[in-house]
C-alpha cells in the first residue's frame, strides 16, 4: 500500500517515560461554557452555590452541546465572561476550592446495555475528542447507525506531546476494555488501535492485551507527521480513502483518540464525569517538563509555575502541539478539555518570507497531495475557481508545507485565509 | 507581564532556507568549474570570475533601482553568473561575459520581477542572446593547453577518446567540457535532496535512447556538448521547470527529445538551450495539466471509465 507523505520530525518528547503526575489542586478553576465545538452551554448554577466535584455546572441546552461538570468542589465565586479562541464571548463559571474534592452524589455509573444508552451515556459525561479536536463524542458515535470499524487513534504525532502515549503505557486495559465496550455496544465487529512506531512499549503493551480480544488489531504507523490527522490514520489503518466532501462516518468508520476511549470506558466504571485532564508541559522554556494530571479549568500560570517555567525568557506560549497548536497572547488561561499540551518557547524569531522559487518541496510533502503554491497564488489573485479547482477545502492545516518552505512562506495560514474565500455553503 | 508573540501555526520550520539550496547548487557547480579553470587556463578563471561579479552587482544594483528587499544574500545571482560563465567559451573577451551576465540578470530575471518570476532560464537566455550578438568569439573554441589555435568541438569532429570527455580534455565551453565533474555535482544535489532526479534521468534517458535507436555513438553523445550539465544544471531550475514529479517526467523527455532533433537534423551542432528554453515555455501548460490529484479526489479519466463500465 502506497503511504501518505508527510515530514520526519525531531520528537522532543522528553516525558515519554516520566509517570503522569497529579498537580497540586489550584485554589480556583474557571470553567467556560464552551469547551468543545459546537453551541455553548447555560450555566447551571449561580454565584454562591455551593458544587461538589462531578455536578452539572453548564447545562447543555442544544442539540450539539454537551455539560460541563464542576472540575473542584467548593463555592462558585462569580459568574464571568470568556472570549474564546474564535473571539465570541461566553458565560465563565469560577468555582473557589474548598480542598476537599467531594464527589457530588448523583454520579453513578450510568447502566449501558444498548447502543442509545452508550450515547447517552457520552453525552452525559462531558466526553469531547481529547486528541485536540474537541467535538463531541457522542455526536461521532451517533453519527453512523451501522459502523463498520472503529480505529482508535493512538498515534500522536506532534513533537513533545506524550499524554496519550502515557496513557497507553500506563493503563493499556483502559484502552483495550473501552474499545471493547464501544464493539459490544455499537456491534462493530472490527477495531484498530493505530500507535506510531515510536512508541515500542504501548505496541508492546496494547498488542499483549489486545490478543485475547476478537477483531482487535493494533497498526504500527510509521513514524511521519501528520499521522495522527485523521484521513491519515484511516487510510494506513484499514486503507479506506475518504472521497472528497465526504467524512468518515459516511464511509462507516468512527475514529475515536485512544485518551477518550479510555475515558468512556472509565466512567461507564465510575460515573465520574471529565473533570480532569492529562496535559504534557513542555518546551525550551520549561526547565521540568512533566505530563500532568490537571482539574479541567486551571489556570494555565500554575502548570507553568510547577514544571519551572522560564518566564523571562518566555516568547511564545502554545495550546497543543507545536505543529498545530494555537499560539496564545498570554498564560492566563484555563485549561480546556481538548487541550492535550501546552508548549512555552522561549525563542520567537521568524524569518521574514522570500521569494518562492517553485521547488516544489510543499507538493511532496502534502500528506493529501495538494499543491500548496498553486494555492498560494490562487489566493493572491483572489481566484476562488482556481482554488477550487486545487480542491481546498481539503487541506486540514497541518502545516507540513509551511514546515519544510526554504523561503519561509507561512502557506498554511494562507491556505486557511483562502478558505474565508469560498461561498458559504 | 509582557506580551507574548503569536502568530499562526506551525511554530517550528525545518530550517532549510533558499540561500542553502543556492549555495548547494554552486558547491555542486565547482568540480567542473575548477577542471574547465584547469583545461583552458587563467582566463577561463577570470572569466568566470567576471559573469559571477557582474551578476551579484547587477542583481544588487536592480534590487536598489526597483526598491526592493535586498536578497542578494541568497546567492540565486551567483548561481545564474556562474552558470552563464561555464557555458561561455574559455577565450571570450571579459566584457563580452559582463553583458551577458548583465542580460541575464537585469533583462531576463529582475525585469519579470526577480527571484521565481522569470519564465525563461536565465543564464541559458543570455547565452543565446550572446550567440546572435557575438557569434564570431561565441563560437570560436580551442583545445586545452593550445594557444590560439580554433579548433572544433567534438561534437562537430566526433573523434574524442571516452577519457579526454570524461575529464574535459576537450575543446568546449569552460565547465562543459569535465563530465566527471558535472556528474559529480550534479550526483551531490540530489544526495543532499537538493534537486528531484527526475528531469535529469528523463532528459539524459531519452536522449539516450533516442541516439540509440538511431545508431549514434551513445556514450560519447552523453558526454559531449552541453547535455550534461543543461540536463543536471540547467533543465532542473526550479523556478522554470514545472512543479510536480509528473510534470517533470514529461519536461525532461522533451528536453531529450528536442536536443536530439537540434543536435542531427537542426542547423546547431549544440541543441541544449534551445531545447531547455523551449520547455520552460511549456512550463506553465505542464503545471496545469500535470497538476497533482489530491486524495480522495477521483481523477477525471478514473471516474469517466467507471462510468462507461457502469453503462456497459
Amino acid at each position: 500500500m502506497k503511504r501518505l507523505s508527510g515530514i520526519h520530525l525531531p520528537h522532543w518528547k522528553r516525558t515519554e517515560e516520566q509517570p503522569v503526575r497529579a498537580l497540586p489542586l489550584p485554589e480556583t478553576v474557571r470553567l467556560p461554557m464552551l469547551m468543545h465545538t459546537g453551541d455553548p452551554c447555560q450555566p447551571a448554577v449561580k454565584k454562591g452555590d455551593h458544587v461538589l466535584l462531578g455536578q452539572l455546572v453548564g447545562e447543555a441546552v442544544s442539540e450539539s452541546a454537551v455539560p460541563i461538570h464542576a472540575s473542584v468542589s467548593g463555592t462558585v465565586s462569580a459568574i464571568t465572561q470568556y472570549r474564546t479562541a474564535d473571539g465570541t464571548e461566553v458565560p465563565c463559571v469560577e468555582i473557589t476550592s474548598d480542598g476537599e474534592q467531594r464527589i457530588f452524589d448523583g454520579c453513578q455509573p450510568p447502566s449501558v446495555k444498548s447502543r442509545d444508552d452508550l450515547i447517552r451515556a457520552a453525552r452525559e459525561s462531558g466526553c469531547v475528542g481529547l486528541g485536540g479536536s474537541g467535538k463531541p463524542t457522542f455526536l461521532k458515535l451517533a453519527a453512523v447507525q451501522k459502523p463498520q470499524m472503529l480505529i482508535v487513534n493512538g498515534a500522536e504525532c506532534e513533537p513533545y506531546l506524550t499524554s496519550d502515549s502515557r496513557l497507553m503505557t500506563e493503563h493499556p486495559e483502559d484502552v483495550i476494555e473501552g474499545t471493547v465496550l464501544i464493539m459490544r455496544l455499537l456491534k462493530i465487529k472490527e477495531a484498530r488501535i493505530g500507535i506510531q512506531t515510536d512508541k515500542p512499549a504501548a505496541i508492546r503493551k496494547l498488542s499483549e492485551l489486545s490478543a485475547a480480544q476478537k477483531g482487535i488489531t493494533v497498526c504500527p504507523l510509521p513514524a511521519v507527521y501528520p499521522q495522527g490527522a485523521e484521513k491519515v490514520v484511516i487510510y494506513h489503518t484499514c486503507g479506506k480513502v475518504i472521497p472528497e466532501g465526504k467524512t468518515a462516518a459516511d464511509l462507516g468508520l468512527i475514529t475515536l483518540n485512544v485518551s477518550t476511549v479510555a475515558f468512556l470506558y472509565q466512567y461507564v466504571q465510575t460515573g465520574i464525569p471529565m473533570t480532569e485532564r492529562v496535559v504534557t508541559v513542555d518546551g525550551d522554556a520549561i526547565k521540568k517538563p512533566f505530563n500532568l494530571r490537571v482539574p479541567i479549568g486551571t489556570n494555565a500560570v500554575r502548570l507553568l509555575e510547577y514544571t519551572g517555567c522560564d518566564f523571562d525568557h518566555l516568547h511564545k506560549l502554545l495550546c497543543g502541539g507545536p505543529m498545530m497548536g494555537a499560539a496564545l497572547s498570554s498564560p492566563d488561561f484555563p485549561i480546556l478539555k481538548p487541550q492535550n499540551g501546552l508548549i512555552a518557547c522561549k525563542s520567537a524569531k521568524q524569518p521574514k518570507p522570500s521569494p518562492c522559487i517553485r521547488c516544489g518541496r510543499c507538493i511532496r510533502v502534502c500528506p493529501l497531495n495538494l499543491m500548496p503554491v498553486q494555492l498560494e497564488r490562487a489566493y493572491q489573485k483572489q481566484d476562488i475557481r482556481m482554488l477550487t479547482a486545487h480542491h481546498i477545502t481539503l487541506c486540514m492545516n497541518c502545516g507540513c508545507c509551511s514546515y519544510v518552505c526554504p523561503a519561509h512562506r507561512p502557506l498554511a495560514d494562507v491556505i486557511q485565509q483562502a478558505k474565508t474565500l469560498l461561498p458559504k455553503p | 507581564m509582557k506580551k507574548l508573540s503569536v502568530t499562526p501555526s506551525p511554530h517550528t520550520h525545518s530550517g532549510m532556507k533558499t540561500a542553502y539550496i543556492m549555495l548547494c547548487v554552486l558547491l555542486a557547480l565547482l568540480p567542473a568549474a575548477i577542471a574547465g579553470c584547469l583545461h583552458f587556463g587563467i582566463h577561463a578563471a577570470e572569466l568566470l570570475g567576471v559573469t559571477t561579479g557582474t551578476a551579484i552587482l547587477s542583481e544588487m544594483l536592480c534590487l536598489l533601482l526597483f526598491r526592493r528587499k535586498m536578497t542578494v544574500t541568497d546567492c540565486s545571482a551567483a548561481v545564474t553568473g556562474l552558470l552563464l560563465g561555464m557555458i561561455l567559451p574559455p577565450d571570450l573577451p571579459l566584457w563580452q561575459g559582463a553583458a551577458g551576465s548583465f542580460f541575464a540578470v537585469v533583462i531576463v530575471k529582475q525585469i519579470f520581477g526577480g527571484l521565481g518570476q522569470n519564465f525563461v532560464n536565465p543564464a541559458l537566455t543570455a547565452r543565446v542572446a550572446m550567440m546572435l550578438a557575438f557569434t564570431q568569439q561565441m563560437t570560436a573554441f580551442r583545445a586545452p593547453a593550445a594557444d590560439a589555435v580554433s579548433s572544433a568541438t567534438p561534437l562537430i569532429t566526433g573523434n574524442a577518446s571516452f577519457w579526454d570527455l570524461l575529464l574535459g580534455n576537450t575543446a568546449g565551453c569552460i565547465g562543459e567540457t569535465c563530465a566527471a565533474g558535472l556528474l559529480l555535482g550534479g550526483i551531490f544535489l540530489m544526495l543532499v535532496q537538493v534537486v528531484s532526479p527526475v528531469i535529469p534521468l528523463t532528459y539524459l534517458g531519452s536522449f539516450a535512447l533516442l541516439s540509440l535507436l538511431f545508431g549514434f555513438d551513445t556514450v560519447s553523445q552523453l558526454l559531449s556538448g552541453g547535455i550534461l550539465l543543461a540536463a543536471l544544471f540547467m533543465a532542473n531550475d526550479p523556478v522554470t521547470s514545472p512543479l510536480t514529479a509528473s510534470g517533470k517526467f514529461f519536461f525532461g523527455i522533451g528536453c531529450g527529445c528536442i536536443t536530439f532533433i537540434i543536435r542531427h537534423y537542426g542547423g546547431y551542432p549544440e541543441g541544449a538551450a534551445y531545447a531547455i528554453l523551449i520547455m520552460n515555455l511549456l512550463t506553465p501548460m505542464l503545471d496545469r495539466r500535470c497538476a497533482a490529484i489530491p486524495f480522495g479526489v477521483v481523477s477525471r479519466s478514473s471516474a469517466a471509465t467507471k462510468k462507461q463500465k457502469k453503462t456497459a
